[in-house]
């Protein structure tokens, strides 16, 4: 069984959903940014952390931001993989998934990068530009290494590509809540919950809704109509924007919002 | 979708998946449009009676004699909006039409994609948004303004480079929350498949007319055709007229900015160091890049060449060994850019006197009786505030 197996069969058994909060790796700068997760991980029951990309064309503002925060700090892969096995040695059971733009796995070899991040205790990859039809290459190097290959499941999307995602997809299932980058929005996507009612009869992974999601209420709606986990990603990213300044405030405020958020899944 | 629009190893498909079903639709649209009859008829009379095609060949005549070999511009800086844009964005707007999209969207560089976009909208019935670089907004002032009085909206672009690879990012993710309702006009031969096959189609009008000019006027064909490369659409326009007539050298000129040694350039070809395989906007071709893939910044005094990476179908032909690619930098564009105002009474668009420059220093190594054809790609009004800018002089 893998960590997202264990982990999903766990929270089913006490009829529990879960909370998968994401942030930049490497915002605003490397202690910091290794700070922010040991909080994150008080509240979280998996993590989904982002490798900073120059061209993040997937994303909104917030973080755009973050990413330039953390390149400017000096982050790169190398530095991510080593922050990823800090906080695998504090918990070797959390479920631990990456978030990256392809041509950071394609510049650094395809299979070497699946090996780093196996290395580093990473359970599952997504690669944001990577559609099925490109995969092939990450499905093999995934499977080399024992990975999980992360895809997106959007409102778009058609049956059959539904039907093709769904038979290469292992780990979970990202189900992209609306149209669009990503970014906190004030509302739930008008097509959310229809969007996880149609794929949860096609499979049995988990499906971990993310994109706009930033209130408890939020939370609530896509556990109660059928998904096992909520995404929560700009929102914190939010939260490290306003409190640049302030270490000790940004972190309590970390914390005090996924406590919040974590409540919503109960 | 039915193929991932691969150019050997180069090309594809790398969008984030909202993206993919348009662009399965849009695949279906241009390979049923393409053939349709209705369709062609339209375009066609678009292209000779409202953007004035075909466009010149014409023979240098002072310039040949400078430089003792016979000179041809392939003028497409004579073609409506003035510069070989408008081939693209007519076809493209027309397929957007012909979809029942209201909604147009693209990014630009140097503004003649944009305005291109914006002509093509207003004649069409289209409504256009066009995305540009706080940088380009500045130094390529007049075609703000010529997209604005035709009723397109411009968008500026504050992040990252502030120039064109920063407007497609934008584009992009306009594109991922407008998408079934909204076009997404790409301007060059990049982006996602369909596009690189789709914007080359639309540009290969340019060869097919010079090559049956350059026939009738020489009754041979030539031994170079030359043309700027910045995304690639002028290039691959005209190469595709010549791919199959394997003597025939095809040349690409990228811009050398202040030089390969300086870093400050955007050449992806020239420069090993950082110009290697990778993936952006869609498709894996050359990029400028560090050692863990984040792209870098390009530095061109023409905003149309200024482009971290180039149209895949360039790194297969380079690959092939079919079309060779040099560069030449700013100073040197900007000598071809007088060079070709005094000598023939034509101002180049600063992107197309790239391929001038270098069309010269060719000259140099040329017999009389050769022929070398270059693209003029656009016409210069737009960067005359810039080059008095760059020359230190006053309009």
């Amino acid at each position: 069984m893998n960590r997202y197996e264990k982990r999903f069969a766990e929270l089913k058994k006490n009829g529990k959903k879960a909370l998968m909060p994401f942030v930049v790796l490497g915002d605003p700068d490397y202690e910091t940014s290794s700070e922010i997760l040991k909080e994150m991980m008080k509240h979280a029951d998996a993590l989904e952390l982002g490798f900073a990309f120059s061209d993040p064309i997937a994303d909104g503002k917030t973080i755009q931001a973050a990413d330039v925060r953390a390149l400017d700090s000096g982050i790169n892969p190398d530095k991510c993989f080593e922050l990823i096995k800090e906080i695998r040695k504090i918990d070797n059971d959390i479920p631990i998934g990456l978030l990256v733009y392809y041509n950071l796995i394609y510049a650094n070899g395809i299979d070497n990068f699946y090996k780093k991040a196996k290395d580093a205790g990473v359970d599952g990859i997504l690669a944001a530009d990577a559609p099925i039809e490109e995969a092939g290459p990450l499905l093999k190097s995934a499977k080399k290494f024992g990975i999980n290959q992360i895809f997106l499941v959007t409102p778009t999307i058609t049956p059959e590509r539904l039907k093709t995602i769904l038979a290469s997809a292992s780990g979970f299932v990202y189900l992209v809540a609306l149209l669009g980058v990503t970014g906190a929005r004030k509302e739930l996507g008008a097509e959310t919950v229809s969007l996880i009612k149609k794929v949860r009869p096609e499979t049995k992974l988990p499906i971990c809704v993310g994109f706009g999601i930033s209130e408890p209420e939020h939370v609530k709606k896509v556990c109660d109509a059928g998904a096992d986990c909520a995404i929560v990603g700009s929102a914190v990213e939010k939260i490290i924007e306003k409190n640049l300044g302030n270490k000790e405030k940004m972190l309590s405020e970390v914390s005090d919002y996924l406590s919040k958020m974590k409540n919503a899944t109960e | 979708m039915k193929n991932l629009g691969k150019f050997g190893e180069f090309g594809g498909v790398f969008v984030p998946e909202t993206l993919m079903p348009a662009l399965e639709e849009l695949e279906a649209a241009f390979e049923k449009y393409k053939k349709d009859e209705k369709f062609n008829k339209e375009l066609d009379s678009l292209l000779t009676e409202y953007a004035g095609r075909p466009t010149a060949l014409t023979f240098a005549e002072n310039l040949s004699r400078k430089f003792g070999c016979k000179i041809y511009l392939k003028r497409e800086d004579l073609a409506h909006t003035g510069a070989h844009k408008i081939n693209n964005a007519l076809g493209q707007a027309l397929l957007a039409k012909y979809m029942g999209k209201k909604r147009i969207i693209a990014e630009t560089g140097a503004g003649q994609h944009g305005t291109a976009v914006a002509t093509a909208g207003a004649r069409l019935g289209l409504d256009a948004e066009i995305y540009m670089g706080t940088i380009d907004i500045e130094r390529q002032k007049p075609n703000v303004f010529r997209m604005k009085l035709q009723g397109a909206k411009v968008n500026p672009v504050v992040t990252g480079s502030k120039t064109l690879k920063d407007a497609i990012n934008e584009c992009l993710r306009d594109w991922t929350g407008s998408v079934r309702e909204t076009y997404y006009l790409l301007g060059s031969v990049l982006g996602p498949h369909e596009y690189p096959t789709m914007v080359a189609y639309f540009q290969s009008v340019i060869g097919k007319e010079a090559r049956e000019q350059i026939m009738k006027k020489e009754g041979s064909l030539p031994k170079a055709v030359i043309a700027c490369v910045g995304g690639g659409s002028n290039a691959i326009g005209i190469f595709k007229g010549f791919l199959d007539d394997k003597g025939v050298e095809l040349i690409g000129v990228e811009a050398g900015g202040l030089g390969i040694e300086s870093g400050k350039h955007a050449a992806r070809f020239a420069d090993p160091k950082i110009g290697k395989k990778g993936v952006l906007h869609g498709n894996l071709t050359y990029v400028l890049q560090d050692k863990f893939g984040q792209i870098y910044n390009t530095h061109s005094v023409s905003a149309g060449l200024d482009y971290s990476a180039v149209g895949p179908e360039h790194s297969m032909l380079r690959e092939l060994g079919r079309a060779k690619y040099t560069y030449a930098t700013d100073k040197e564009a900007l000598d071809a850019f007088k060079l070709l105002s005094e000598e023939e009474g034509i101002i180049p668009a600063l992107e197309s006197a790239h391929a001038v420059a270098y069309a010269i220093k060719y000259a140099k190594e040329c017999k009389k009786d050769d022929v070398i054809v270059v693209n003029l790609s656009g016409r210069g009004d737009k960067d005359i505030f810039h080059v008095a800018k760059e020359i230190g002089a006053e309009i």
